[in-house]
């Protein structure tokens, strides 16, 4: 009898949950069409087309979905990093530049290879490299923060805009094209030196692998080991540090690496198998991006991957934008924070409801 | 070309620091109020759009201005409103502001990208202008120039000799303690931060009717929210310090231009980058300059001493913290 009310009372929970966080989703979604309608009513467009085009420019075909999991990956595998130092409450907001030097390092290696013999060993080697660049890269902030004192937003952007310096120079300096250097980047790569792919939709399976076991790994790490439980201690209670004897300085350095490890393989993918060349933007932008997707996804290893697809079919289907209805593709940038925003105004709206029922209660 | 003449240099200085300075004044007075308006870099980006665009649709100059300060209390507004009444991370609020107001000045601003439009001309003052050295560094600018001048010791007169300015400078501290003295911290920091806002809204204006006259992708106002965020923790919060910050930093900017005469071998791209690492530094030698260690080895070194004190400002106590009511 007791047991049967006990499940009956979880199950009414759960239902509650889910209604809950349905009708959360519906209000965030209503303020956010309604918020992009009218800014593209203002930028003089018609706000049903622009939404098409979005749509069919990212869903609309096999290969256009290819694209949208192109960009899928590296914006996985970053949000995934990034859910160790957000645990233990650092924000690595120099993640872009730790994709940047993932992305220079494996050129590096790449570089030695351009014959295109051993393209296997060049490729593992590039892949280290490139994970070990964006740790080294992690590394550097951590440090700044946990020796200098330097708060590791500051520390990461300087570090962004360094990368960015390095990558430029690289691309106009020392690696330029023989005779020409130009914003499209250095030699192209040779054909062994490319991720193998799926020609029809030129999607790689093993960046693919490489994304879906990045998920599966943060969430054991974070979930199942010492690690992620020390993480979360402190990251959630500052007096866990004492309580338990860890080292603060030790696990957000680990954080670190983990993040910027991950930052750099999204590099790698970047390098060998999107646009097999260094290219001054080969971040795209994705390390910021990916700060907004783990903050919409609250942080969950199971959520973020699911945020991280619908933004990455605003970024390919934008592309449609410029050239159907002459507007800038920058509104898919608009439609993300707009809906970060608008889910942190919903969850705060929901725990101060909570908070005033409770009152009421008492 | 590759001549160097230091009169011009101070006044290209004086002129290129106007925005950063009042973009740094601004975020001066919101964190001392006790909140972190990081959306600095893209509500420069959105508030200079806004300012071109109606400054060239209605040909009035002021016009211009005026929207960009209001577009720029309006962002603020977003930050103030999650960080004070709804609890929110100030820091994440601010992050996504940053990114979409820059995405949104990039996607309204698209339509009037690289279109010649209206710019501030310069306005030297009479007689003044005419003093040798002091008026073709000060007085020989155009009038956005002269406000973020004026405005140095303006906020500083009001921070710190004004009875306003100690409310302000209390409610940064101690918010509770303000409310004990029966004033709502909330609606004065609530304030702070727009005031905070227009003035950044402002430095967005005037770089693109004045300082980088135009818009475009990339208007050239990239980054320069973030440098004005390190500038105001460089300036130990304090408007003067804050001021010489950015005056040192568009010395940079300007000596950029001739080391890249001077080492023609060396790309565009590292002098570019060359302000931040120097931030990093900067940050570096200010922690490094509050240790007790260093400070004891400080004593009786007077030239250590003062070095060290133009690089130790105290945090407003409560930055970041909002005051909770019902508690």
């Amino acid at each position: 009898m007791q047991e049967s009310n006990g499940i009956n009372t979880s199950v009414s929970r759960r239902d509650n949950a889910i209604a809950r966080f349905s009708r959360d989703l519906v209000i965030t979604v209503l303020v956010v069409v309604s918020f992009t309608t009218l800014i593209i009513v203002l930028a003089g467009a018609p706000p049903l087309a622009a939404y098409y085009h979005i749509f069919k420019g990212s869903l609309g075909s096999w290969v256009k979905l290819g694209h949208v999991i192109r960009v899928w990956i590296p914006l996985t595998l970053c949000t995934c990093g990034l859910l160790y130092t957000f645990r233990i409450g650092l924000w690595n907001i120099g993640v872009e530049g730790q994709v940047i030097m993932g992305a220079v390092f494996t050129t590096y290696v790449l570089r030695f290879g351009m014959d295109g013999r051993m393209a296997n060993f060049f490729l593992i080697a590039a892949f280290t490299a490139g994970v070990a660049g964006g740790a080294l890269w992690a590394l550097i902030a951590g440090y700044l923060k946990t020796k200098g004192g330097v708060n590791e937003i500051f520390a990461g952007l300087g570090l962004n805009f360094v990368a960015q310096g390095i990558i430029l120079w690289l691309i106009f300096g020392p690696w330029k094209r023989a005779g020409i250097a130009s914003m499209s980047g250095t030699e192209l790569l040779p054909r062994e030196l490319w991720l193998s792919y799926v020609s029809t939709i030129r999607l790689s399976p093993l960046g693919l692998s490489l994304a879906l076991c990045a998920i599966i790994v943060t969430a054991i790490m974070l979930r199942y080991t010492k690690i992620g439980l020390c993480l979360k201690a402190l990251g959630s209670n500052p007096n866990a540090a004492h309580i338990f004897d860890l080292n603060t300085r030790l696990y957000m350095l680990l954080a670190m690496v983990f993040a910027g490890g991950f930052a750099g393989l999204a590099g790698s993918m970047q390098v060998t198998g999107v646009y097999h060349r260094l290219i001054p933007a080969i971040s795209s932008n994705y390390g910021y991006l990916a700060l907004l997707v783990a903050m919409l996804s609250n942080y969950n290893v199971w959520i973020g991957p699911v945020v991280a697809f619908f933004f990455a079919c605003l970024n390919v289907g934008s592309i449609q934008l410029p050239m159907m209805l002459q507007m800038d593709s920058s509104l898919s940038g608009v439609i993300q924070g707009a809906l970060v925003l608008a889910a942190l105004a919903v969850h705060a709206w929901r725990i101060r409801a909570r908070r005033i029922a409770e009152e009421t209660w008492y | 070309m590759t001549g160097f003449d230091l009169t011009i240099l101070l006044g290209g200085v004086v002129a290129g620091a106007a925005p950063i300075l009042l973009a740094t004044l601004g975020e001066t007075i919101t964190e001392k109020a006790g909140i972190i308006n990081l959306s600095l870099d893209g509500t420069i980006m959105l508030s200079a759009m806004t300012a071109f665009v109606v400054a060239f649709n209605t040909e009035s100059l002021i016009a211009g201005f005026v929207s960009a300060a209001v577009v720029g209390a309006l962002v603020a507004a977003v930050v103030g409103i999650f960080s004070i009444y709804l609890e929110q991370s100030q820091v994440a609020v601010g992050f996504v502001l940053t990114l979409m107001a820059r995405d949104l000045a990039y996607f309204l601003g698209n339509p009037y990208t690289r279109v010649p439009g209206p710019s501030v001309g310069p306005q030297p003052i009479p007689f003044l202008k005419d003093i040798p050295f002091l008026g073709e560094v000060f007085f020989n600018h155009s009038l956005p120039v002269y406000l973020s001048l004026l405005l140095i010791g303006l906020i500083w007169w009001y921070m710190y000799r004004t009875p306003q300015g100690l409310r302000l400078r209390s409610v940064g501290e101690n918010p509770g303690a303000c409310f004990a003295r029966g004033i709502n911290p909330r609606s004065l920091q609530m304030i702070y931060v727009l005031c905070g806002g227009f003035f950044v809204g402002l430095a967005g204006a005037t770089f693109s009717l004045c300082t980088k006259p135009g818009w475009g992708r990339p208007q050239g106002a990239e980054g320069t929210g973030w440098i004005a965020l390190a500038l105001v923790i460089f300036g130990g919060w304090h408007p003067i310090r804050a001021a010489i910050g950015a005056y040192l930093f568009a010395f940079l900017q300007v000596m950029g231009i001739y080391f890249q005469e001077w080492f023609p071998s060396v790309p565009a791209q590292v002098f570019q980058v060359a302000p931040f690492p120097l931030m990093i530094f900067t940050l570096v030698f200010i922690n490094f300059a509050q240790k007790e260690s260093v400070i004891k080895h400080a004593e009786g070194r007077v030239w250590l001493k003062v070095v060290l004190r133009l690089f130790s400002g105290a945090m407003p106590t409560a930055l970041g913290k909002p005051h909770k009511t019902g508690q």
